[in-house]
């Protein structure tokens, strides 16, 4: 059946049909949307519009000055093929976020599993969680001083005293030591957001589960953690996975304040650093675009393909 | 699951060691240690006096504390035209206005869509999920140009502008104010309140955790920003904090004692902040995150 106010806005045509229909939808959802409106224009303005934006200006060329021009898939063909700098920041990302991805996605839940059967809890999550809310320009400060390459260098002398080098290691100079230093600092601050909604999740397990789980014939904390935990914080986990994927492939702080920018043979380098190289420093902003959707393209099919895994299965 | 297990514990006026438990709280000790140390050097390096700053063979504490690098700080930047004040005002400044706007914002968007069925709501949400899932950075070229053309650049508004529509901030509202009692607005409602009031008064109250820990989140993310400021202004007087740490410790002169012990004071200023804040809004934090998950 259809309300009153349905059957006289389908009997009015053209402009005062929309003037009709708004004056239904101002009445019922008015203030409603009055409310929603602020978040909505911006996150248009500042996310959706940008997104279609970088698209299309990823299939032209564009310097700030002259208008844009199109250039079809020319920036792909030159992002994928020619540009060497770019596969070195790819392998370089998919280094970083290869090791650190993996690694502190597991820890951030098993450290929250440990971390909710403990004693003081608060304090071991205060501890575990601080890393991650330091500014990186600001432990940067730190970091030089431990890692220094000379004899001065906290680690160095820790290294000398106790015999095991003879020479102070390069580490923020030898690439062959930037990559490990840039990844224990990831580590270091990896144990954020993620961790904290695991360790959340499982403090917000009922008791209840568990009296039922030791009649079911659960007997250690390992099947526990299988059979009881996992599927009970699966949207705890898609959470930090998500994150995790986010934030291993936005690389980019540590390795600069680590190696500087550009690093030596760009070894530092990551997907980030060369987007912001071509857009701020060279204004390629067409072919800043297309790395900024390629970005958006692995990060988005990973975060889908999160989603498949932990949808819940019958 | 057993909860709070100890290494120790008197069973009928007998002392137990529990080595299993030993074993775990030692590993779990040895991972604070490597949480934690940097941390603590960074507070211990800010009150080293000079002579303790280029020690041989160096040391990790501070053995004769001194505020003298903190002083060093503020008069560190004297010669050039901008004082370090100011850029304390700009960091203070844009990220008090930030988070107040991302809580307000957020908060009204959030009660609208989860509480009245806006048509369109779900697609409107859709988005917000589809935002987490990839790197803010990617909308970085077009957002420039938006705010270039609107002749916002070298301002304050390009700081703030951008950052109060943050989709995890939505997304977080959005779930707490779900698991709020119907009724209990339908009773506020009956009583004749308008949904201003109703928002004001009955909800905001109620979800206090929730925006007690966008608070700190929100404080974390714009007190620790410094790639806003790099890209939206070219002025020195409009830089930030973490910018002007850069510029003393990267500068010229960034091996003179006086510039390493500013350094260390500025680092300890930049970091303290954030981690006192979490402290304090901590159980609030531990409330709300379980509602953090995604649903597939």
């Amino acid at each position: 059946m259809q309300s009153a106010s349905e059957v006289r806005r389908k009997s009015l045509k053209g402009f005062d049909r929309f003037k009709y229909s708004s004056t239904l939808w101002w009445k019922k959802y008015g203030t409603p949307t009055l409310f929603l409106a602020p978040f909505l224009i911006l996150m248009l303005m500042f996310i959706v519009l940008p997104v279609l934006i970088s698209l299309y200006l990823s299939f032209t060329n564009f310097n700030m000055i002259q208008p844009a021009q199109w250039m079809g898939i020319a920036n792909y063909r030159m992002l994928l093929t020619d540009d060497d700098i770019f596969l070195i920041a790819l392998k370089n990302t998919f280094m970083f976020a290869g090791i650190t991805g993996p690694l502190t996605y597991v820890m951030t839940f098993l450290a929250a599993w440990i971390i909710n059967q403990l004693k003081f809890r608060n304090a071991f999550a205060l501890a575990f969680y601080a890393p991650s809310i330091t500014n990186s320009i600001a432990m940067s400060v730190v970091w030089m001083m431990l890692f220094s390459s000379d004899r001065y260098g906290y680690i160095n002398w820790l290294l000398f005293h106790f015999g095991v080098v003879t020479e102070p290691v390069l580490w923020t100079k030898d690439p062959a030591y930037i990559m490990w230093v840039v990844i224990v600092i990831q580590v270091w601050m990896s144990m954020g957001t993620g961790f904290l909604v695991n360790l959340a999740g499982l403090r917000n397990i009922p008791p209840s589960l568990f009296e039922a789980g030791a009649i079911d014939g659960v007997k250690n904390r390992f099947q526990e953690l299988w059979y009881l935990i996992i599927p009970n914080v699966m949207p705890q986990l898609l959470f930090s996975a998500i994150m995790t994927i986010v934030n291993s492939l936005s690389v980019f702080a540590i390795p600069v304040q680590v190696a500087g920018m550009p690093s030596p043979n760009y070894c530092a380098h990551t997907i980030i650093a060369h987007l912001y190289d071509y857009a701020f420093i060279r204004f390629q902003m067409g072919y800043a675009s297309a790395i900024a959707v390629f970005l958006f393209l692995l990060s988005f099919t990973l975060s889908r393909v999160s989603m498949k895994v932990f949808a819940p299965r019958d | 699951m057993k909860d709070n297990n100890s290494a120790f514990e008197i069973v009928n006026g007998k002392f137990h060691i529990n080595f299993k438990w030993v074993f775990v709280y030692t590993i779990m000790l040895a991972l604070v240690a490597f949480t934690a140390l940097p941390l603590i050097y960074l507070v211990s390096t800010a009150f080293k006096p000079y002579e303790e700053l280029f020690l041989f063979p160096p040391r990790f504490f501070v053995r004769r504390p001194t505020l003298k690098n903190f002083g060093d700080l503020v008069i560190s930047l004297s010669g050039t035209t901008v004082p370090f004040t100011r850029y304390i005002f700009n960091s203070l400044f844009v990220t008090v206005v930030n988070v107040t706007l991302t809580i307000l914002v957020s908060s009204m968007g959030a009660y609208a869509i989860s509480k009245h069925n806006i048509p369109g709501s779900g697609i409107v949400f859709g988005i917000v999920i589809a935002a987490l899932t990839f790197p803010a950075q990617v909308t970085q070229i077009p957002t420039y140009m938006t705010v270039s053309s609107l002749g916002l650049l070298n301002t304050y508004w390009a700081l703030i502008i951008t950052h109060i529509a943050v989709p995890y901030n939505f997304f977080l509202m959005k779930q707490f104010i779900d698991q709020f009692p119907n009724e209990l607005l339908e009773s506020s409602r009956m009583d004749g309140a308008n949904e201003w009031k109703t928002f004001w008064k009955i909800v905001m109250p109620a979800v206090k955790p929730a925006w007690a820990t966008l608070l700190v989140f929100s404080f974390t993310s714009n007190w620790n920003d410094s790639s806003t400021a790099l890209i939206y202004t070219n002025k020195q007087a409009m830089k930030v904090l973490p910018l002007a740490l850069q510029t003393i410790a990267g500068g010229a002169a960034a091996s003179s004692l006086a510039r390493a012990g500013a350094s260390a004071a500025a680092s300890f200023l930049m970091t303290a902040p954030t981690i006192i804040i979490f402290v304090t809004m901590q159980s609030q934090v531990m409330q709300t995150m379980a509602y953090s998950g995604i649903k597939s």
